[in-house]
């Protein structure tokens, strides 16, 4: 597995070597490019700070209180039993619903037991791996009108179930368990 | 739903804070918690910028396009509905490796068009189409090559490794993906046994 960590390591050098590469040949002007792309990020990331703020505090002032922990404690017996750790349930049940309260769990759980923790890989994977299917389903159908949705819920529910699950056996696998 | 949630975690907790006497906890909470996401959005701020403008690079030199026609013939198994040339393809394409790049503002527009192409080819009706049904599939499960948001977030813990976990989130998300495009071909069959 420590080659998984290796490609994970060069991947990204990789990809952005050949995007820069690819563009000078293509004649772009890449800087210029590469600035206005970047202009965006700006934008998106001022305009999630009321999501965060939102969902920070709210699961901030749960965890202080002690109700969280007394959450995680009737829960545990029964999570433990199908090797989920109790800490991740809140995130994969908020994580269909709403990707920026999801974004806030994920960091929140970060901050308190480390990035490089089982708790904090696993948080990492599960909000990179799995979508909003509420907000795709609400948006998309939405948009455009369509008010049967036949299985397309059920479709994409049990597809969030099908990522969890593979998001878990993979962070086991690949850093082993807790 | 989310409203729910939020304002049941907000009030349980001050509730659940005066019978366990962490009312001092919680004050200091709600401002820790504030500030906490207004740094964490500052700390995002370096890596957004820096992908959105890779990708803007990708993006003009036709890259993703290039990208889009790779993937062509696997994507027309999945649609048979679809006919080949139709524009719903070209979006349905766009808007998946705009998802797999981590931009997802650029892949909402993106898949409202695919799904406005999908409507009018299924008769302009108000219910949903195999085709749309696979779509949405897809989408909530859709493949992420780089997690951008989640790499900057560990970037700002101070994790050893913050990109340790792209490999393990593409292999998690190819699985999803599969087990998306499966799970809506049973549902499909088992439609059509019925009908």
């Amino acid at each position: 597995m420590e080659f998984l960590s290796l490609i994970s390591l060069g991947f990204i050098p990789v990809l952005i070597g050949f995007i820069l590469l690819y563009g000078t040949i293509k004649q772009v002007p890449t800087y210029e490019s590469f600035v206005e792309g970047g202009k965006e990020g700006i934008k998106i990331a001022v305009s999630i700070i009321p999501f965060l703020v939102g969902m920070l505090v709210a699961i901030t002032v749960f965890r202080a209180s002690g109700a969280l922990e007394a959450l995680m404690n009737w829960i545990r017996p029964a999570m433990e039993a199908i090797g989920v750790p109790a800490e991740i349930v809140p995130l994969i049940l908020i994580r269909p619903i709403s990707g920026t309260a999801a974004l806030g769990m994920t960091s929140d759980l970060i901050a308190v037991y480390g990035p490089d923790s089982f708790i904090g890989r696993l948080a990492s994977v599960l909000q990179g791996s799995t979508d909003t299917t509420f907000y795709v389903l609400t948006v998309y159908f939405g948009a455009v009108g369509i008010k049967k949705m036949g299985d397309a819920l059920k479709v994409g529910l049990l597809a969030d179930v099908v990522g969890i699950i593979a998001a878990i056996v993979v962070v086991v696998l690949v850093f082993g368990a807790q | 739903m989310v409203n729910y949630i939020w304002v049941f975690m907000t009030i349980v907790g001050f509730v659940f804070a005066m019978f366990n006497g962490t009312i001092e906890e919680v004050n200091k909470a709600i401002f820790d918690g504030a500030k906490e996401a207004v740094t964490l959005c500052i700390g995002l701020i370096s890596i957004l910028v820096f992908w959105l403008g890779m990708m803007r690079i990708a993006q003009e030199s036709g890259l993703l396009d290039l990208l889009s026609k790779l993937f062509r013939p696997l994507v027309k198994r999945v649609f048979p509905d679809v006919p080949t040339n139709h524009p719903a393809m070209g979006y349905i394409l766009s808007n998946m490796i705009a998802n797999m790049f981590g931009l997802g503002n650029a892949a909402t527009p993106l898949g409202i068009k695919a799904m406005e192409e999908l409507k009018q080819l299924n008769g302009g009706k108000n219910s949903a189409s195999r085709s749309m049904v696979t779509f949405l599939a897809i989408n909530t499960a859709s493949i992420t090559i780089i997690p951008t948001t989640v790499i900057a977030i560990r970037m700002n813990y101070n994790s050893a490794s913050p990109t340790e976990i792209v490999v393990p989130t593409l292999i998690a998300t190819i699985i999803s993906m599969l087990g998306a495009v499966m799970i809506d071909r049973y549902f499909y069959n088992r439609r059509s046994r019925k009908g």
